[in-house]
């Protein structure tokens, strides 16, 4: 077994009954990859705002990201197989039912 | 995790409590971005409650949340530039401003805060439909698509109107005073949508479509409120509270458990729902105290007869003839005239009915509404006119506003080959639709209304 990023990508912004939804089936399938054994950590949730630091400079940029599709809202850490298990493992989550996705990386084990 | 469930509509109703609290913060002219940091703090309980399960207290969470992205807002030079005037007052001092901010989201001041958006929103300044579909967005918390779909409209179009109304409520300058003489003066315009809003969901054109039935629920919880509101509390606003419930109540029954529309008389009463109808029974009571008839009086009192009767050969047809008299007096439209037919034609005969729905006075404006076709046929097809009814049914079927309809008007089609056929397949089930629906108007219908 080895171990993968799951990266949420968020979707469009949705309608307070949607998010109810939303909440309730991703309740459950984290529940579902935990009770199988599979959830490493079910991550953090992460905040829109931040600060972008690059380049040799250290150029510090102000990083708000309110409203973007497609910006990553959370993680979550998950044991499969090999990358496939991993891609059927995603099918489930509930944020592609809202136009978002799921970016899988494996972590390379040394 | 924490093994608190949250309420059915729990996000959609606690929307509707943000964006109330935080309009009285950022003023009418800034409903957008009251409506952005609802949205904000909703988002973030969704991103938090989903790993870890809602709190013990979510609202309180919620509401907490929502007062520190109202702060952040406040803070942002940009926000403070653009609603200048109606900031100004929490910009004064920190102290001030954070008590202020206290109180706006104190619990108590919540039940006042939802009915404050209500009338702000009913402004004599906008239109029927500009009222109803703000309603829908700041009132019970739907998307703009989800309104759009209880609209039968593009969520473009909705989009537009609504951006409209809140320029123009902008242009206002203030949010409601709940003081009584003004209270008194837009009631009737409060009224009027929250009747609006429960039409649309009793009768729109999609039955299918699980935002419909929310309507009706938010249009029985608007009313509700009202009715505990001190200066909202009046005989008219009883009447329609009574008139809702009453409808509502009936709402179980109007499908089959196979999908299938049932009319009045084919409705199984023991799936009506006896509280909501005990409820209804109340409210008429108490729409009673005063010496006001309203229309809402009327209807109300025709619904009560239909809830309280056990069968179609137990129902004061009579009665309910008289009481339609009466509302046609006080509104006369075509839709009334249509009711009032079909329920003389229960006191007098099929031949009747079928006159006076021939003199109905404006009938043209009834040429898209499938359900005067359908009772025409109904009569027709009671009078021994099975070709006759046929074209009607046939013609109904043309007008249908969706397939629960088509199927329906499909069948009554198919009853009329089997004239003769004694076993009550024939039955006058469509007559007794549409006196089911016209009490209350019809959201294509509106266009039809006489006042």
């Amino acid at each position: 077994m080895s171990q993968f990023v799951f990266l949420y990508r968020n979707g469009e912004k949705m309608s307070p009954e949607t998010m109810q939804l939303q909440m309730g089936k991703w309740v459950a399938w984290l529940k579902a990859l935990g009770e199988k054994g599979l959830l490493v950590s079910a991550g953090q949730p992460l905040e829109r705002s931040g600060r972008l630091v690059s380049g040799a400079k250290r150029t510090v940029t102000d990083g708000l990201f309110t409203e973007a599709k497609d910006v990553i809202g959370g993680y979550s850490l998950v044991e499969a197989r090999d990358l496939d298990h991993a891609v059927e493992l995603s099918m489930g989550c509930p944020i592609y039912d809202v136009g978002g996705g799921v970016e899988i990386r494996p972590t390379l084990s040394m | 995790m924490t093994s608190t469930t949250l309420e059915p509509h729990f996000f959609r109703h606690e929307s509707v409590r943000l964006v109330a609290a935080l309009a009285r913060v950022f003023g009418v002219q800034g409903l957008a971005l009251a409506e952005d940091v609802a949205q904000e703090a909703l988002a973030r309980a969704l991103e938090v409650w989903k790993v870890e399960g809602p709190p013990a207290n979510p609202s309180g969470w919620l509401f907490a949340t929502a007062k520190r992205l109202a702060i952040d807002a406040l803070r942002r030079d940009r926000t403070a530039r653009t609603y200048a005037p109606a900031l100004a007052r929490w910009l004064e001092s920190e102290w001030t401003r954070s008590a202020e901010l206290d109180a706006a989201f104190a619990p108590g001041a919540l039940a006042d805060d939802e009915l404050r958006m209500m009338f702000t929103v009913c402004h004599p300044r906008l239109g029927e439909d500009a009222q109803v579909a703000l309603v829908l967005q700041l009132c019970c918390g739907f998307s703009v698509p989800e309104i759009a779909a209880a609209f039968f409209a593009s969520p473009a179009a909705i989009e537009k109107r609504l951006t409209r109304a809140k320029k123009t409520l902008a242009e206002t300058r203030s949010l409601f005073e709940l003081r009584e003489a003004d209270v008194v003066a837009r009631l009737p315009s409060v009224h009027s949508a929250i009747y609006l809003l429960f039409n649309e969901g009793y009768h729109g054109a999609s039955p299918e479509s699980a935002v419909r039935d929310d309507l009706c629920g938010e249009a029985l919880r608007l009313v509700s409120v009202l009715a505990e509101q001190p200066h909202a509390a009046r005989p008219r606003t009883h009447a329609l509270a009574a008139l809702l419930f009453l409808h509502a109540a009936r709402l179980p029954a109007r499908v089959s458990p196979e999908g299938r529309l049932r009319s009045l008389f084919e409705q199984d009463r023991a799936r009506w729902d006896a509280a909501l109808v005990a409820r209804g029974l109340a409210f008429l009571e108490r729409s009673a105290e005063g010496e006001v008839v309203s229309e809402y009086h009327l209807e109300a009192a025709i619904a009560a007869q239909h809830a309280t009767a056990t069968s179609r050969a137990g129902t004061p047809w009579r009665a309910i003839v008289t009481l339609y008299d009466a509302l046609y007096a006080m509104r006369p439209s075509p839709v009334v005239a249509l009711s009032r037919a079909v329920a003389i034609a229960e006191v007098d005969g099929p031949a009747r009915g079928l006159a006076e729905l021939r003199a109905i006075e404006g009938r043209e404006r009834l040429a898209s509404y499938p359900f005067y076709e359908a009772a025409l046929g109904e009569l027709s097809l009671r009078a021994g006119e099975g070709d006759a009814a046929r074209g009607h049914f046939e013609r109904a079927a043309s007008l249908a506003r969706s397939d629960m309809e088509l199927a329906f008007f499909r069948a009554r089609v198919a009853a009329c080959g089997r004239t003769g056929d004694d076993d009550g397949c024939a039955e006058p089930s469509q007559a007794a639709r549409t006196i089911e629906t016209s009490p209350v108007r019809t959201g294509r219908s509106r266009t039809l209304r006489s006042s």
